[in-house]
C-alpha cells in the first residue's frame, strides 16, 4: 500500500490542513508505512462479523425534554478568538 | 515519623488528616515545597496552581472534610478545569480557560482534594513518551535522560517524583498504564463508561477513559471510587452502582484463575522485562492463583485495529478546532484559508499525522477496507476476550514491552512509537478494565517494570484485589534516586 503525495494533498484538503511540500513527502512515506502495518487487518476473516462502534451495551440514551442550566451566551463566547455583538465573527463566507 | 509528608500514600495522609494529626495545609505545603525543589528537573506540570491548592486545603481544615479530603492531586491537562487554563499540551488550546469543569475534576474538588497543577501530556494525548507536548518534554524521575512514557507522562512523573500524592490521567490505548509502568507507579484504566468523560478534551470517544495514577493499589481503589459512577452529562456513562473497591482488597488471590496472554508475553519483550514478568507470574502461583497460558490470536492485530479506529475518531473530534469558537485563530483571506492556517499552526506533527490517517481511513473508497474492517476486527478482539474469560478470571501481561527509553529514540519512526502500546491497546478496544502495577526493576537497566492485570468489563474489584495481593507479596519499595527529602 503506497500513499502518494497526491493522496496526502487530497486528505490534507479534506482535513483543512495546509502542508508545505517537504511535509507532504514525509507524511506520504510515514502514512504508507503505518497503513502497510495496519492493513494486516484486511487478512482477518470477518465474514458475518458485526462491527463494534462502541464496546458497551448502551443505546438510545434519552432524557426528559426539559430546560436545564447550561452555559450563558457570555460564557460561551468567553474564549472566542473574535466576537461581535454576542456572536462569533468569521471571515466573509458568501461572496 | 521518618517519611516526609509528600512521600506518603494518599490513604496514610487521609487518615492523618481526618485524625487531626496533620492539617491539609501542612500536607499541601509539603507537596508544594517538593514541587519547587524537583519540578525544574522533572517538568511534569504545564500549569502549577499552589494558591488554589492551599485555598482548598484551608477549606478542608475549616471542617468540611470527606474521607479523602486534603490529599493533593495533579490533573492531566486534558481534563477541563473551570477558570484554570486547560491546554491538552497543544498550541491550539494554549490560552484556553474552560468555562466549566469536567465531572471528574468537579467530583474531586467537592471531595476536598487540593489540586496542585495540570500535568504535561503528548498533545491531545497522542503519543507514548510525552515528547509530543507542544510545550516541553517531561523527564522520567528514575533517569532524567529518559521519557516518562505517555501520554499521561506528566501525571506519572509527578506521582513518581513526589510532586503530587496522586493524579488522574486518561487512557485511550495505554496512556495511563504505559507511563505508570515506565515510572514505577500504579495506573488504572477503568471500564469504558464507568468514569464520566464529560469535560475531557476528546481524542477518540469510543476509547477515552480517565483513571487514577497512584503510589499503590489501595490509593488507586480510593481514587477510582471517588470518580466512578453515572453522570447524566455523559450519554456513554453506565448506570451501574459503584462497588466498594477498597473493601475487597484484602480478599486475596487464592483460587483465582489467571491467564498469561501468549501473544504478548514472549517475543518482542526486553529481556529484563520478560524476566521480571515471569517472576511475577511465579509469585501469582505462589499466592495460590491457578495460572495457565491463554491464546488471544487477535492481540497481535491490536495496534493495527487501534490505528485505524482511534485516528478516524480523532479526525472527527478535532474538526471542532476551526478558529471560530475557541482556541487559536490564524487569519486568512476566507474561511477555508483561516481554518487551514489555524489548524496547521495549532496542531503539532503527530496530531496532524493522525488527523490525516483518520481522514484517509474514513474517505470515500477506503472506508470499508479500513475503518469498516477495523470495526469488525474490534468485534473479534472482544470475542477473544470473552472466550478467554470462560476459563480465566483475569489475564496478565507486562504493562509495557520495554522500560523507559531515551529521548529521541522513537521519535523518527511513528510506527516504532505506536508499538510501545502493544500490551495495552486490546483492553481499550474491548472497553475493559486494566491496571499496571510495579513488578520490580529490570536487571538490564535498573528501571521499573510493570505487570498488567486485565479484567472483564466492570470487574475492577477482582482486578484490584489481585493487584493488591501481588503488591503486598512483592513488597516493591524501590524509589527513584531523587526520592530524598532535603
Amino acid at each position: 500500500m503506497s500513499i502518494t503525495q497526491k493522496d496526502v494533498e487530497y486528505v490534507a484538503r479534506l482535513a483543512r490542513l495546509a502542508l508545505d511540500e517537504d511535509e507532504v513527502a514525509v507524511v506520504a512515506e510515514q502514512l504508507s508505512k503505518i497503513l502497510d502495518h495496519a492493513a494486516r487487518v484486511t487478512g482477518l476473516d470477518t465474514e458475518g462479523v458485526p462491527p463494534t462502534a462502541h464496546a458497551i451495551p448502551l443505546s438510545n440514551v434519552v432524557r426528559e425534554d426539559e430546560v436545564r442550566p447550561s452555559l450563558s451566551q457570555e460564557q460561551a463566547l468567553v474564549n472566542a478568538p473574535l466576537e461581535e455583538a454576542g456572536h462569533f465573527r468569521v471571515p466573509r463566507i458568501i461572496e | 515519623m521518618s517519611d516526609a509528608l509528600w512521600q506518603r500514600t494518599a490513604a496514610d495522609l487521609a487518615k492523618l488528616i481526618s485524625n487531626g494529626d496533620v492539617s491539609a495545609v501542612e500536607v499541601t505545603s509539603s507537596v508544594i515545597e517538593r514541587m519547587q525543589e524537583v519540578e525544574p528537573s522533572v517538568r511534569s506540570f504545564v500549569t502549577q496552581t499552589p494558591e488554589a491548592a492551599l485555598a482548598t486545603a484551608k477549606w478542608v481544615d475549616d471542617g468540611t472534610a470527606g474521607p479523602i479530603a486534603g490529599v493533593p492531586l495533579a490533573l492531566k491537562d486534558i481534563i477541563c478545569t473551570k477558570g484554570i487554563r486547560s491546554t491538552a499540551s497543544s498550541k491550539m488550546l494554549e490560552n484556553y480557560v474552560p468555562p466549566y469543569s469536567a465531572t471528574v475534576a468537579a467530583r474531586l474538588e467537592e471531595a476536598g482534594l487540593p489540586m496542585v497543577g495540570k500535568t504535561n501530556l503528548d498533545e491531545f494525548a497522542m503519543g507514548s513518551s510525552t515528547e509530543n507536548s507542544a510545550f516541553f518534554a517531561t523527564h522520567n524521575p528514575w533517569d532524567l535522560e529518559r521519557v516518562p512514557g505517555g501520554s499521561s507522562g506528566g501525571s506519572a512523573a509527578s506521582v513518581a517524583s513526589g510532586q503530587a500524592i496522586w493524579s488522574l490521567g486518561t487512557d485511550t490505548g495505554g496512556s495511563i498504564r504505559q507511563p505508570a509502568a515506565l515510572c514505577g507507579v500504579v495506573g488504572l484504566k477503568p471500564t469504558y463508561g464507568l468514569v464520566s468523560r464529560y469535560g475531557l478534551i476528546a481524542f477518540a470517544s469510543s476509547l477515552d477513559q480517565a483513571g487514577p495514577i497512584t503510589r499503590d493499589v489501595r490509593d488507586a481503589a480510593l481514587l477510582l471510587k471517588a470518580i466512578a459512577g453515572h453522570d447524566p452529562h455523559d450519554a456513554t456513562s453506565l448506570p451501574d452502582p459503584v462497588p466498594d473497591y477498597v473493601g475487597v482488597l484484602e480478599e486475596g488471590i487464592d483460587g483465582l484463575r489467571i491467564g498469561v496472554v501468549k501473544e504478548i508475553s514472549g517475543e518482542g519483550l526486553q529481556p529484563g522485562v520478560k524476566q521480571r514478568f515471569e517472576e511475577a507470574v511465579g509469585l501469582l502461583r505462589k499466592l495460590g492463583a491457578q495460572v495457565g497460558e491463554v491464546s488471544l490470536p487477535t492481540f497481535e492485530f491490536g495496534i493495527d485495529i487501534y490505528y485505524l479506529i482511534a485516528p478516524a475518531e480523532a479526525s472527527a473530534n478535532l474538526a471542532r478546532y476551526d478558529g471560530v469558537r475557541y482556541g487559536l485563530r490564524v487569519d486568512g483571506p476566507d474561511v477555508a484559508a483561516m481554518n487551514a492556517a489555524t489548524r496547521s499552526a495549532g496542531f503539532g506533527p503527530e496530531v496532524r499525522r493522525r488527523i490525516m490517517l483518520g481522514t484517509y481511513a474514513l474517505s470515500a473508497g477506503y472506508y470499508d477496507a479500513y475503518y469498516g474492517k477495523a470495526q469488525k476486527a474490534r468485534t473479534l478482539v472482544i470475542r477473544d476476550f470473552e472466550r478467554a474469560y470462560r476459563d480465566f478470571d483475569l489475564l496478565v501481561s507486562p504493562g509495557s514491552p520495554t522500560t523507559a527509553f531515551k529521548f529521541g529514540e522513537k521519535t523518527e519512526d511513528p510506527l516504532t512509537m505506536y508499538l510501545s502500546d502493544i500490551c495495552n491497546v486490546p483492553t481499550s478496544l474491548a472497553g475493559a478494565a486494566a491496571i499496571s502495577v510495579p513488578c520490580g526493576l529490570s536487571p538490564d537497566d535498573g528501571l521499573p517494570v510493570g505487570l498488567q492485570f486485565m479484567a472483564k468489563p466492570l470487574d475492577e474489584s477482582t482486578m484490584l484485589r489481585a493487584a493488591y495481593a501481588f503488591e503486598q507479596e512483592l513488597g516493591f519499595a524501590d524509589k527513584p534516586p531523587m526520592w530524598t527529602s532535603h
